[in-house]
């Protein structure tokens, strides 16, 4: 099961990093990056029960919303 | 298309054909095109000793190379059929794959990593020479009567018969049959004339395939290069073929124009990108295409089948086609022949549509995802499939996400209703429904384990302890089946000789498998009960009573 209560121990920190890898990187490179980190954490996480759970949450809330993404 | 033939296709007599003289006009079984799913399906019937009349409206060989790799399972149906020999010795076998990212390996792949099979994971042939080997089998078959240019320009069928028109250079004449198997490819002129149509996905990517004479030191080896620097941006898959043929598929885009992509001045200069200035080569064969995914609702029309692409269609990528197609005949054939004997109900021929409609879909899903990743759709699909890429250089998992075409493995009938479900637990791969794995034997009748299943039903007993009255009450069915006894101190028991089949097969003393006369595991069990033999070829035959 997906586990979507607080799970970070330092947040601010993990936030500040995830944008500081994308520092000085072209949209395109950014995109890439992204892609690559998913793929990363997707094979990690492994099971395809939390795997589905996350990607379906992911697109939910985007749909829900209709001023999201705009 | 553009031909410079160095093979020369045969040319095959057409007959005058005796209906326009007064013979008889009714057939048991005919067989409509003579492509390699229709002579598959012809000399299997024929072998079995039913009369097959098979109708093909030109008379030589696919002009061209058209497909190519042929997957072991599909070499081991021609085992049976009396020509895998002809086919693998003439053949190009290969089980390495190598994908390219620009000019990086990003992953290579083994499909048969282990040894202990006769054939090999795949045999690159031109698909002219295959159909010359079938034609010379089904020559060799006295119930096979192939008929070259006589087209079929009409059909209609009913609950009593099939009737046709056929077209010849003599003139028209009618046929009736009892059933009509309709082999005649993707563009199938007779599915069109009952009006039927398939369902499913067509891809605007164009593809430019050559077929080229070249010698050359490439291995023979399957190579894939993602955006390679001789082709930016863009797919090459190379296949070694026999005579020194290569086989090169360009991705050439949404935006090609097939009339002129097709033309040796454009061609010309992409090859030579491709293999370096001073290779020196000329082009057997050319062709732009596109694909498509799709099928058939229904494989089975009351008394007519479709088998083979004109009743499925796949994309290139993964060899599922000529595959799949010989794979439709090898499941439909043993079912006829027990309903042609009255040895099985009709509604067993049910089972070919949903065998072999799973198969399909089977074959179009790993097909469809072949073509998403090579020919991504969208800015998101093409960063995710680069970021794929980019980490299998590095990252052992991410090569497992690079597919460039998931190469043709036969479908594991799991949930089909002619198997009996395990009872007892078994390791490994051979559950009901699954394909026999081959192993090597020793014993009069061939070195390998295929040599001895298929055909009929056949019972493989590990060990002895089973007496010969007991045999003989299995062997008292109406339903034909074979006892071979592998290992033990029984007559003419087979060795095995590496342990193979046992370890394959899970096979402990006193375990027994039901194959299906099309070498498919029906039934196992941990030891040997005739009547829960009988009862699963009941099964397997979908006979009420089991």
């Amino acid at each position: 099961m997906l586990n979507t209560e607080p799970n970070i121990a330092a947040p601010d920190d993990f936030y500040e990093a995830l944008l500081g890898i994308h520092r000085d990187l072209t949209e395109a490179q950014s995109a890439l990056v992204n892609a690559r980190l998913i793929l990363l954490l997707a094979n990690h996480i492994g099971d395809p029960a939390v795997l589905r759970e996350a990607m379906q949450a992911a697109r939910a809330g985007v749909l829900a919303d209709p001023e999201a993404g705009r | 298309m553009t031909a410079m033939a160095a093979y020369a296709n045969p040319v095959y007599p057409y007959r005058r054909p005796p209906e326009l003289d007064g013979a008889p006009r009714h057939r048991g079984v005919v067989v409509i095109g003579a492509g390699p799913v229709g002579l598959a399906t012809a000399i299997d019937l024929a072998q079995r000793g039913i009369p097959v009349l098979v109708l093909d409206d030109d008379n030589t060989v696919s002009v061209g190379s058209r497909a190519i790799c042929y997957a072991k399972r599909t070499l081991e149906i021609f085992d049976r059929l009396g020509c895998g020999e002809t086919v693998a010795s003439k053949g190009v076998g290969w089980s390495v794959g190598k994908v390219y990212h620009g000019d990086r390996l990003a992953y290579q792949f083994d499909l048969l990593p282990e040894s202990g099979h006769r054939r090999p994971a795949f045999v690159n042939l031109q698909q002219y020479y295959l159909e010359e080997y079938l034609v010379e089998r089904a020559s060799a078959l006295a119930a096979l009567e192939l008929r070259w240019e006589h087209r079929v320009v009409g059909v209609a069928h009913d609950d009593e018969a099939v009737s046709l028109r056929v077209s010849t250079p003599d003139g028209d004449y009618e046929l009736t049959c009892d059933w009509l198997v309709v082999c005649d490819g993707a563009r199938s002129p007779v599915r069109h004339l009952l009006g039927l149509d398939t369902e499913g996905q067509v891809f605007h990517d164009r593809f430019l395939i050559a077929d080229i004479r070249m010698t050359s030191d490439f291995p023979a080896e399957r190579r894939f290069w993602f955006d390679p620097p001789f082709h930016p941006n863009q797919s090459v898959l190379l296949h070694r073929q026999p005579d020194n043929v290569w086989r090169v598929d360009f991705q050439l885009g949404c935006d090609a124009d097939p009339e002129v992509e097709k033309q040796p001045e454009r061609i010309l200069p992409r090859l030579a990108a491709m293999l370096g200035p001073d290779a020196e080569f000329e082009i057997e064969w050319a062709s732009v295409y596109t694909f498509q995914c799709r099928r058939m609702q229904k494989f089975r029309q009351g008394r007519v089948f479709f088998a083979g692409d004109a009743a499925h269609l796949v994309s290139p990528f993964g060899a599922r086609g000529a595959n799949s197609g010989v794979q439709d005949a090898d499941n439909l054939v043993w079912k006829l022949d027990l309903v042609l004997r009255g040895l099985a109900p009709a509604r067993l021929l049910d089972t070919y549509d949903d065998e072999r409609v799973a198969a399909a879909d089977d074959n179009i899903r790993n097909s469809t995802r072949s073509t998403d990743f090579i020919t991504p759709k969208s800015a998101v699909s093409r960063v995710f499939r680069d970021a794929v890429l980019g980490l299998a250089r590095d990252h052992p998992f991410a090569r497992k996400l690079v597919n460039s075409g998931r190469l043709s493995v036969p479908t594991v009938l799991v949930d089909s209703t002619l198997n009996t479900p395990d009872v007892e637990p078994f390791a490994g791969a051979m559950v009901p429904g699954a394909p026999a794995a081959d192993a090597p034997v020793s014993g009069a009748q061939g070195h390998w384990l295929l040599d001895h299943l298929g055909g009929t039903f056949v019972l493989l007993l590990f060990g002895s302890g089973v007496t010969a009255s007991e045999v003989r009450v299995l062997a008292g069915g109406d339903v034909p089946c074979r006892v071979v006894t592998i290992g033990g101190e029984a007559p003419g028991a087979l060795a095995d000789a590496a342990g193979l089949v046992a370890a394959r097969y899970d096979g402990t003393p006193g375990a027994c498998y039901l194959f299906r006369p099309d070498q498919h595991v029906c039934a196992r069990w941990r030891s040997f009960n005739p009547l829960r033999v009988r009862a699963a070829i009941a099964r397997a035959c979908a006979r009420a009573d089991s």
